[in-house]
């Protein structure tokens, strides 16, 4: 049975990418995805060859003819997300329900599919790799987090791979849902600052909601001690385990910039050694 | 003049932004519109005057007057209603409410309920407005919260919305119909990458806009020389201080301990306002 854990953090910054890209590299024969479809970093880490490129075309827009048009107004007057003004369509605003061509009188609307992104599969020196890109401003990043994840899955079984490690949207909303459905672990990141404290105690709320083993890792540990016994003490009591705690370092960035993962960047900094460490606590959880 | 702070990239420091530059001007309203993972007001701290819920419409099926034909779930485009030989389910979470079952459906067996995603909360801390959005946990579909939040703007105030990160549907639901759009990214691959993908949105929406670099000093330079080619004003460098940092982890807004940044962050609200004026000239 393929295994499958996300990373996920609520708020977005705390490290939930720099961390996934150094599991790539101590995990050798994972299937690593994107779930971050919207703004995703990943790539500019592991450096992916793509090998397939997929039209992701899930949402439509309504169009309206003007020459067939009799200025009736019922599409506007039936639009409920405000669509629909002096009979033209705001594409950002319409979300393809259909309503404006039932109602119109004349059959001068019409849905049109769009190409809302692409989904990639793709080779990186340290795995196959299932990522995606959603065109600027678009809808259903839920649907194309799942198409990565389902590509991330066809994938592991053909190539007989035992762990698919997904890197996860910020928020708890819908992309975030849909990176969690079915996966055997979350593993929250979170920094010792009260918002980043606030944001893991809600993406904890999801996991527990959804029935999902929850781990969690303090980034940043040494920015403020006191926030992350704080933490500590928080996961303690829900019986969560904190499987590791890392220190700020500069490197980091300078990593980021170079374009490495850290691990293989500075193997041998503080931060590395930590990563490994927890890296090793997390598949020991998920094994059992 | 309703001032968006976005960022694409999370956790660059948007709501660091929007609470300082809140707290330095007046006349003031913060729309919290990362209604999945609210922040403002953890560095507010407001004294909260009204909650309410916030919800949306799902259908409601009688089975005395349904004869099962299959027409609402065929019109459904979310896939939130599926109709057997003998029974109709449907999925209020991935309900659009769009209303268009109620209207397909020919034997008027379809209603609408209410059902509650979040709350919105309203208060009030050192003179500054503040509304925020909280999603129910578990719960999909966050840009009916987003527009509940803003649906309280008040006009006759200067208006900033703190956006949740990301470059999809809740981006463009927070920036859409607003005047400028205030930028904020780190000096660092990850923080121009999304960069890039925001200013496309905006782009799109027709959203003026301007940078702000915070962290200034970590990375490299290649943000700055994006700036400049692409012509967008930069606005302000936060520079990345362990005394900053040290605040923020503490919930407390620099300004209020660091008081010469108030006045550069009023010549910030001057230069959009400049900004704004030249544009209009322009049309």
């Amino acid at each position: 049975m393929v295994k499958e854990i996300t990373v996920i953090s609520g708020k977005g910054g705390t490290g939930k990418t720099s961390l996934t890209a150094s599991f790539a590299v101590l995990t050798q024969h994972a299937v690593l995805t994107d779930c971050d479809v919207d703004a995703p970093d990943l790539h500019m880490l592991l450096k992916p060859e793509i090998l397939e490129t997929q039209e992701f075309k899930a949402s439509k827009v309504a169009v309206i003819d003007q020459d067939t048009c009799v200025q009736c107004g019922k599409c506007e007057e039936h639009c409920r997300f405000g669509a629909i003004e002096k009979p033209v369509v705001d594409p950002i605003l319409c979300e393809g329900c259909g309503v404006c061509v039932y109602v119109c009188p004349v059959a001068a609307v019409e849905l049109e599919k769009r190409v809302s992104g692409y989904a990639f599969i793709s080779k990186t020196k340290y795995g196959l790799m299932s990522h995606a890109l959603l065109n600027p401003g678009e809808e259903n990043s839920g649907k194309l987090v799942a198409l990565v994840r389902q590509n991330a899955k066809m994938v592991a079984e053909k190539e007989k791979c035992e762990l698919i490690i997904n890197d996860g949207p910020p928020g708890i909303g819908c992309p975030v849902i849909a990176s969690l459905g079915g996966v055997d672990m979350g593993l929250i990141v979170t920094e010792p600052t009260l918002s980043g404290i606030h944001d893991m105690e809600r993406a904890l709320g999801l996991l527990n909601h959804f029935k999902i083993p929850a781990l969690v890792c303090v980034n940043k540990y040494d920015i403020n001690e006191e926030n992350t016994s704080r933490i500590a003490e928080f996961c303690a009591s829900n019986d969560v385990e904190v499987v590791g705690k890392i220190p700020f370092d500069p490197i980091v960035t300078e990593a980021m910039v170079a374009g490495k993962p850290i691990v293989e960047y500075a193997p041998k900094s503080n931060v590395s050694k930590a990563i490994e460490e927890l890296w090793k606590r997390t598949l020991e959880q998920i094994v059992t | 003049m309703i001032i968006t702070v976005a960022s694409g990239k999370g956790g660059t420091g948007k709501t660091t932004v929007a609470v300082n530059m809140a707290l330095s001007l007046e006349n003031v309203q913060l729309l919290d519109c990362d209604v999945e993972e609210p922040n403002a007001h953890i560095l507010l701290q407001p004294t909260i005057r009204e909650i309410r819920p916030v919800t949306t419409k799902f259908p409601v099926i009688s089975e005395e007057l349904c004869i099962y034909c299959g027409k609402c779930s065929k019109f459904c485009a979310y896939n939130a209603l599926f109709v057997a030989p003998k029974t109709v389910m449907v999925f209020p979470e991935l309900c659009h409410s769009c209303g268009g079952c109620a209207l397909v459906c020919p034997k008027n067996a379809i209603t609408e309920k209410e059902r509650q995603i979040g709350i919105i909360k309203k208060g009030e801390a050192n003179g500054v407005e503040i509304v925020y959005g909280e999603l129910n946990v578990g719960e999909a579909m966050a840009v009916p919260l987003i527009n509940a939040v803003k649906n309280q703007t008040k006009k006759d105030k200067t208006v900033i919305i703190d956006a949740p990160p990301g470059t999809a549907c809740s981006l463009v639901a927070s920036v859409h119909k607003t005047d400028f759009c205030i930028l904020v990214t780190e000096p660092t691959p990850f923080g121009l990458h999304d960069l890039k993908i925001t200013v496309q949105v905006l782009k799109n929406l027709g959203v003026p806009m301007g940078v702000i670099v915070n962290r200034a000093g970590l990375g490299d330079r290649k943000v700055y020389e994006y700036c400049e080619k692409e012509d967008i004003p930069l606005l302000m460098e936060i520079p990345f201080d362990k005394k900053i940092v040290e605040l923020y982890s503490r919930g407390v807004p620099f300004v209020t301990q660091m008081h010469e940044w108030k006045e550069k962050f009023q010549k910030i609200r001057d230069t959009i306002q400049r900004e704004m004026q030249w544009l209009k000239r322009l049309q």
